[in-house]
C-alpha cells in the first residue's frame, strides 16, 4: 500500500485536470468528482497510515531533471510523519468538500472553486508525499497560488482581491528567503534528497561546514515557514485571508497549508537539532506569536477573524514545541488543531450561512437555533481551550512539557499564559455567538444597510435561522468526534503511544532524528489544566455571568485595548515602512523609466526620425533629381529636335539636297587630296 | 557619234530641271512631273554609260526598264494621294500639307 502512496495525490490531480478540461460534461459543476476523489485518496492515504504505523518507511525517487553530473530527483517517500499529514489532509479536505456542497450552493464560481479545491488537495500532498526540498518547494509554491485564488474567490470586492494579493505578497517574502536557504544547502551537501541530506549531515557538522552557515540555512528555512504558517512578523495576511469563503478558511488557512510551515520544520528537523541557535530563534518566534495573536484575538469582533488569530496562536505553540527540541509536540499538535480549528470554523459557517453576518455582537442565542453547530463548535472550543480529555489538551500538554524541558522557563510561562488567554477568547466567542439574548434586531437593522455577502443567497429572514442539512451537519460531527478523541492517541493516560511511535519510526528512517526523551510531568498537565479552566471561568464572569463588566474593563484599560483593537498597529507600520516605500520607489522607478529610459528611447527614435528624414530629402533631390533630370533632358531635347520636323516636304528636300551636297563635297576634297 | 559627255551634261541639265521643280513647285502635280524628269535623268545617265562603256552588256539597259516600273508605279501611288488631298481640302498645295509638323 505505501508504494501507491502518490496515487493518494494523483486522485485529486485527475479530479482537477477533468474539472478543468471538461467542464462542460459535468452535471453538478464537479463537486461529487471533487468529493469522489478524495474519498477515494482517503481511503488511500488511511491505508498507507496504516502500514506507518507498523513501521513501514519507504522511498521512491527518479531523475528529473539533469544538469551537467548533477540531477534532481522527482519522488516520493513515506514514513510516520508523512502518514499523519496524509491522513489529516485528506480527511479535512474530505469534510470541506461536502460543507461546501452546501455553503457554497449557488455560488456564481462554484465550478470553480471545486477545481481549486481538487488542485489544492493534490498540492497539499505533494508537499507531505515529497522527498526532496525542490519539490517541495514547488508544492509549497502551488498550495500558496491555491490559497490566493481562493481567498479571492468573490474577487468583485475590492477588499477580497486586495487581501488575495496581501496573502501572495506577504508568504512570497518568506518563500524568497526559503529559497536562498535551498540553494545555500544545496551548495554546502549538494544534494536535496532528505534521505542523502540527513546521511550526510554527521560529516557535515564534523567540520566540513561552519555551523554558521548551517544555522543560516535553518534559519532560512524557517523564514518559509514564518510567511506559510503566518508567524510574526509574517502572520499580517493571514487574518486578511478571510476573506475568502469559510470553508477554505477551514481547510487552508488553518487545517493544513497554513501548517506546512510546520512540516516543513518537522521534516527538516534533523537539519534544525544539528543548528540547535535556528531552535532557539524557532522556540522565540513560535513562544511570541502564540502569546501575541492570543492577545489580539481577545477583542476581534468577526468570529472568523477570533479564529485566524487563534490559528495564528496556535501555530506558535506548534513552533514553540518543535523549537524546544520535540519533533513530536509540534506534529502532534499540528494534528489535533487541524481538527479542531477545521471544526471552528466550519461551525462558524454554520453560523454565517445561517445569519448571514460575521459579527459576534449581531449573533447571540444561537444554541436553540442551531443546535449541533453549537455542540460540536463547543467540543471544538474546549478541545482547543485543553480540557481533558479531549484532543487539544493533550497535544498543548505535549507541547508545554517540550517547553518546560527545553530550560527557557519565560516561554514555557507565555506559553501558559497563552493557554490561559486563548481559553478566555474562545468562551467569549462561544458566548457571544451562541449563548445570551439573540440581537438579531440589531442584526436586521444592519442588514438592512449591509446587502448579503456576494455570492450567496439571500432571502433567509431572522426569523428562519435554522441549521443546514446533512451536508452541514456530518462534516460537524466527524470532525468533532476527532476532536474530542485524536488526541487519546498521545495521552499520558495510555503513555504517550504517540509520541513513542513517532519517535521511534522517524529515527528508524534517519538516525539524525533523535528521540527527544521527556519524562512525563504532572505539574506541566495541571498548571495547563488550571489556565485552560481559569481563562474558561474569567471568561464566563465577564460575557456569561456578567459579574466583570466588559465595559469597565475597556474603559479601565482603555490604551491597551485600543493598541490590541488595532493588531498592535502592525499593518499601519508596514504600510508606512514597506507599503509607502515601495510605492515611492515605484514612483521613482517610473519616474526613471519615463525620463531617463524613455528619453533616451525617444532620442534615439528622433535621431532615427531625422536621419530617415535627411535620406528622404536626398532621395527626394538627388536620386529623384537624376531621374527626373534625365527625363527633363529628354523633353528639353526633343522640344530643339521638334522645330526640325517642319512638315514641309519642301524643307525635307532642301536638307536632303544640302546633305548630298555636302558628301558630295567631301567625296571630292578626300579625293583631290 | 557623239561624245559621251553631251549625254551626261544633257542628263544633269533635266536633272536639274526636276530638282528645281521639286524644290520650287507647290503644285503637287508639278511635283510628281519633276520627280519623273529627275527619275528620266538618271535613266539618260545609265543607257549612256552602257552603251559607251559596255555595249554587250544588257544590265544598264533593264536599270532603265526597271526605273520606269518604279516611276510608273510612284505615279500611281502619287496621283492617288493627290487625289485623296484634294477631296479633302480642295487644295492640292504642298505647302498646306503640314499635318506632320512636329
Amino acid at each position: 500500500m505505501a508504494e501507491l502512496a502518490w496515487v493518494a495525490a494523483a486522485l485529486p490531480l485527475l479530479s482537477f485536470v477533468v474539472q478543468v478540461f471538461a467542464p462542460g460534461a459535468l452535471r453538478r459543476r464537479g463537486d461529487w468528482i471533487g468529493i469522489t476523489a478524495v474519498a477515494a485518496s482517503f481511503l488511500v492515504s488511511t491505508g498507507v497510515f496504516l502500514e506507518t504505523i507498523a513501521g513501514v518507511h519507504l522511498h521512491v525517487s527518479y531523475p528529473w531533471a539533469t544538469f551537467g553530473d548533477r540531477t534532481f530527483q522527482f519522488g516520493f517517500q513515506v514514513d510516520a510523519l508523512t502518514g499523519v499529514m496524509l491522513v489529516v489532509v485528506t480527511l479535512v479536505s474530505l469534510m470541506v468538500h461536502v460543507f461546501s456542497l452546501g455553503y457554497m450552493e449557488g455560488d456564481i464560481r462554484y465550478g470553480r472553486y471545486y477545481t481549486i479545491l481538487s488542485l489544492f488537495t493534490f498540492s497539499m500532498l505533494g508537499l507531505v508525499l515529497a522527498d526532496n526540498f525542490l519539490e517541495l518547494f514547488v508544492f509549497w509554491e502551488l498550495v500558496g497560488l491555491c490559497s490566493f485564488l481562493l481567498i479571492g474567490h468573490w474577487y468583485e470586492e475590492k477588499a477580497n482581491s486586495t487581501a488575495a494579493v496581501k496573502a501572495f505578497l506577504v508568504t512570497r517574502v518568506g518563500d524568497i528567503g526559503m529559497l536562498i536557504g535551498i540553494f545555500l544547502l544545496y551548495s554546502v551537501a549538494e544534494t536535496l534528497q532528505y534521505q542523502e541530506l540527513w546521511a550526510k549531515l554527521p560529516s557535515l557538522t564534523a567540520g566540513l561546514v561552519d555551523s554558521r552557515t548551517l544555522t543560516a540555512i535553518a534559519l532560512l528555512l524557517f523564514a518559509g515557514a514564518v510567511g506559510k504558517s503566518a508567524q510574526f512578523p509574517l502572520h499580517v495576511w493571514l487574518p486578511d485571508a478571510m476573506a475568502g469563503p469559510t470553508p477554505v478558511s477551514a481547510l487552508i488557512h488553518a487545517a493544513t497549508m497554513v501548517a506546512a510551515g510546520v512540516y516543513l520544520v518537522a521534516r527538516a528537523f534533523p537539519l534544525f537539532l544539528s543548528a540547535p541557535a535556528s531552535l532557539y530563534w524557532i522556540a522565540l518566534v513560535g513562544g511570541f506569536t502564540a502569546f501575541f495573536a492570543a492577545t489580539i484575538a481577545l477583542v476581534q469582533d468577526d468570529i472568523k477573524k477570533v479564529l485566524a488569530y487563534s490559528t495564528i496562536s496556535q501555530l506558535g505553540y506548534m513552533f514553540l514545541g518543535l523549537g524546544s527540541g520535540s519533533l513530536v509536540a509540534g506534529s502532534f499538535h499540528l494534528m489535533t488543531q487541524a481538527f479542531f480549528k477545521a471544526l471552528l470554523f466550519l461551525a462558524s459557517g454554520s453560523v454565517i450561512h445561517a445569519l448571514h453576518t460575521q459579527n459576534l455582537h449581531e449573533m447571540g442565542g444561537l444554541s436553540r437555533r442551531l443546535p449541533v453547530t453549537t455542540w460540536t463548535w463547543i467540543i471544538g472550543a474546549l478541545s482547543m481551550a485543553g480540557i481533558p480529555p479531549l484532543a487539544g489538551f493533550w497535544s498543548k500538554d505535549e507541547v508545554l512539557l517540550a517547553a518546560f524541558h527545553s530550560g527557557r522557563p519565560v516561554l514555557f510561562w507565555l506559553g501558559v499564559i497563552t493557554a490561559l488567554l486563548t481559553a478566555f477568547y474562545i468562551t467569549r466567542a462561544t458566548w457571544l455567538a451562541f449563548f445570551g439574548e439573540g440581537r438579531s434586531a440589531a442584526r436586521a437593522r444592519k442588514e438592512a444597510v449591509h446587502p448579503d455577502h456576494p455570492g450567496h443567497r439571500g432571502g433567509e429572514h431572522v426569523h428562519h435561522v435554522h441549521e443546514g442539512d446533512w451536508r452541514f451537519r456530518l462534516p460537524l460531527l466527524v470532525l468533532a468526534f476527532l476532536a474530542a478523541t485524536a488526541g487519546l492517541v498521545g495521552s499520558s493516560w495510555f503513555g504517550h503511544p504517540f509520541t513513542r511511535w513517532m519517535e521511534e519510526t522517524m529515527a528508524a528512517t534517519a538516525p539524525a532524528f533523535h528521540p527527544a526523551e521527556l519524562s512525563p510531568s504532572v505539574f506541566v498537565q495541571l498548571v495547563a489544566l488550571l489556565a485552560a479552566l481559569g481563562g474558561i471561568l474569567l471568561g464566563w464572569l465577564v460575557y456569561g455571568a456578567r459579574v466583570i463588566s466588559r465595559e469597565a474593563v475597556i474603559a479601565a484599560l482603555r490604551p491597551l485595548y485600543a493598541l490590541l483593537k488595532h493588531k498592535y498597529y502592525l499593518d499601519e507600520l508596514y504600510a508606512w515602512l514597506f507599503v509607502r516605500t515601495t510605492v515611492a520607489f515605484s514612483w521613482l522607478a517610473g519616474a526613471v523609466d519615463r525620463y531617463v529610459v524613455d528619453g533616451a528611447v525617444n532620442a534615439l527614435g528622433w535621431l532615427g526620425a531625422q536621419i530617415g528624414f535627411s535620406a528622404g530629402d536626398f532621395d527626394q533631390t538627388v536620386i529623384d533629381g537624376a531621374v527626373n533630370g534625365v527625363g527633363q533632358g529628354v523633353v528639353a531635347g526633343s522640344h530643339l529636335l521638334r522645330r526640325a520636323q517642319t512638315g514641309y516636304v519642301t524643307t525635307y528636300l532642301w536638307v536632303l539636297l544640302g546633305a548630298m551636297a555636302a558628301g558630295l563635297l567631301a567625296i571630292a576634297i578626300v579625293a583631290i587630296r | 557619234m557623239p561624245p559621251l559627255g553631251y549625254f551626261l551634261v544633257f542628263g544633269a541639265l533635266l536633272f536639274a530641271t526636276g530638282l528645281y521643280g521639286v524644290l520650287t513647285q507647290r503644285n503637287a502635280i508639278r511635283v510628281v512631273m519633276s520627280v519623273e524628269l529627275m527619275l528620266n535623268a538618271a535613266n539618260v545617265n545609265f543607257l549612256a554609260f552602257t552603251r559607251y562603256l559596255y555595249p554587250h552588256d544588257p544590265r544598264g539597259a533593264v536599270w532603265a526598264i526597271f526605273v520606269m516600273t518604279v516611276a510608273a508605279a510612284e505615279v500611281a501611288v502619287g496621283l492617288a494621294i493627290i487625289l485623296v488631298l484634294s477631296r479633302r481640302r480642295q487644295s492640292i498645295d504642298v505647302d498646306r500639307a503640314a499635318e506632320m509638323k512636329g
